[in-house]
């Protein structure tokens, strides 16, 4: 099929040129005044938004009111877990509104779901990639033990075998209210932290080594 | 709904088309002799007035005394199906001919067979485990399996 160059396009190029020179018009009229070197703006910033506290405070603030978690839903805890998303029990009141389906963004895993031992070297790789400081959090029965699973010949019994766990939730499966109570008791662990070790707990080869 | 067609009138079409290859008859299913399975399957699916066109799936059964194969086939075509079984009588090295050449979608069914129950399904071109990995140990379906 030829085309017809006589043919006059579907848009007008005239109110392409109009719309283009109402932008730049626009643009013009609001920098009329020059902008104001940055080292002053900031300054008044500083000055507003520089608070004093414990390097360990904040940092374990920081890290506990934002969990982000991997994906790692192997079986029918991830619908429970989806729940806990949802807006009737609102996993975003703890900074963890954000699922990360690249574990490199992720700090928690919630194992919710049987796992097989098919599966599980993926589900460790998975864990593998997660940047530290990083927590798991193991969901439901088989999470713990295997569950119902566990004389079966191809369930892990427990992500324990595989990966280290911090929190266990019990429950086939466990409701939102006791995967947000687990949550909230990883909170606390994470809150006793300590970013900078005290020097007198130090052990004693290093300050041996010091000598030497 | 599917009609189940009467085994009857499929074991009298069998028996006159290959005799003494029909080992036992139940209501809606036909139990044929292994080394005949082949051409009895590909009679069922190209024969006028069968035409079982489709494979609803295979599995196997652990009798103690014997493995049985069920395939389940059903005419889209007529609008009926009819079970076939296949018996092995080894526990040692269980053989049945695969059927992947008639029904393709028999390739990995044969596969999850020969992974779970351990039957080794003759001329299927790529028969390895499929849910298990290399190196597990034994057939789990089966009922003299222990871990």
């Amino acid at each position: 099929m030829e085309i017809n160059s006589d043919k006059e396009s579907i848009y007008s190029s005239a109110e392409l040129d109009c719309d283009e020179g109402l932008i730049i018009e626009e643009v013009k009229a609001s920098s009329r005044k020059s902008i104001p070197d940055p080292d002053a703006w900031l300054d008044e910033d500083l000055k507003r938004n520089i608070i004093l506290t414990s390097v360990d405070w904040v940092i374990n603030w920081a890290r506990r009111s934002s969990l982000w978690t991997a994906v790692c839903y192997p079986a029918c805890c991830g619908m429970e877990w989806m729940a806990s998303l949802s807006p009737r029990f609102d996993l975003s009141r703890f900074g963890m509104e954000i699922m990360r389906a690249s574990p490199r963004q992720a700090d928690l895993m919630i194992t919710a779901g049987t796992l097989t031992w098919k599966m599980a070297p993926n589900v460790r790789r998975i864990y593998n990639q997660m940047p530290e400081p990083k927590w798991v959090i193991a969901m439901g029965a088989c999470g713990i033990s295997g569950g119902i699973f566990r004389s079966s010949y191809n369930v892990v019994p427990g992500y324990n075998k595989i990966i280290p766990v911090d929190v266990y939730v019990p429950g086939c499966p466990p409701r939102p209210e006791a995967l947000i109570y687990g949550i909230q008791m990883l909170q606390k662990k994470i809150n006793k932290e300590k970013v900078l070790p005290d020097l007198s707990e130090l052990p004693n080869t290093l300050q041996k080594g010091k000598k030497e | 709904m599917t009609a189940a067609l009467s085994a009857e009138e499929i074991i009298s079409q069998l028996n006159d088309k290959f005799p003494g290859a029909v080992e036992e008859a139940g209501a809606d299913s036909v139990l044929v002799k292994s080394d005949s399975l082949l051409a009895a399957a590909e009679y069922l699916k190209t024969a006028k007035g069968l035409k079982f066109d489709y494979l609803n799936y295979i599995t196997a059964v652990d009798y103690y005394q014997y493995f049985e194969v069920v395939y389940m086939l059903t005419s889209l075509e007529n609008n009926h199906s009819i079970t076939l079984k296949v018996r092995c009588y080894t526990r040692d090295n269980p053989t049945v001919p695969s059927i992947r050449g008639l029904w393709q979608g028999a390739d990995f069914q044969e596969r999850e067979v020969y992974d779970l129950m351990g039957i080794t399904f003759e001329g299927h071109p790529n028969l390895k485990r499929i849910f298990l990995w290399d190196g597990f140990p034994g057939h789990p379906l089966r009922k003299d399996w222990n871990q």
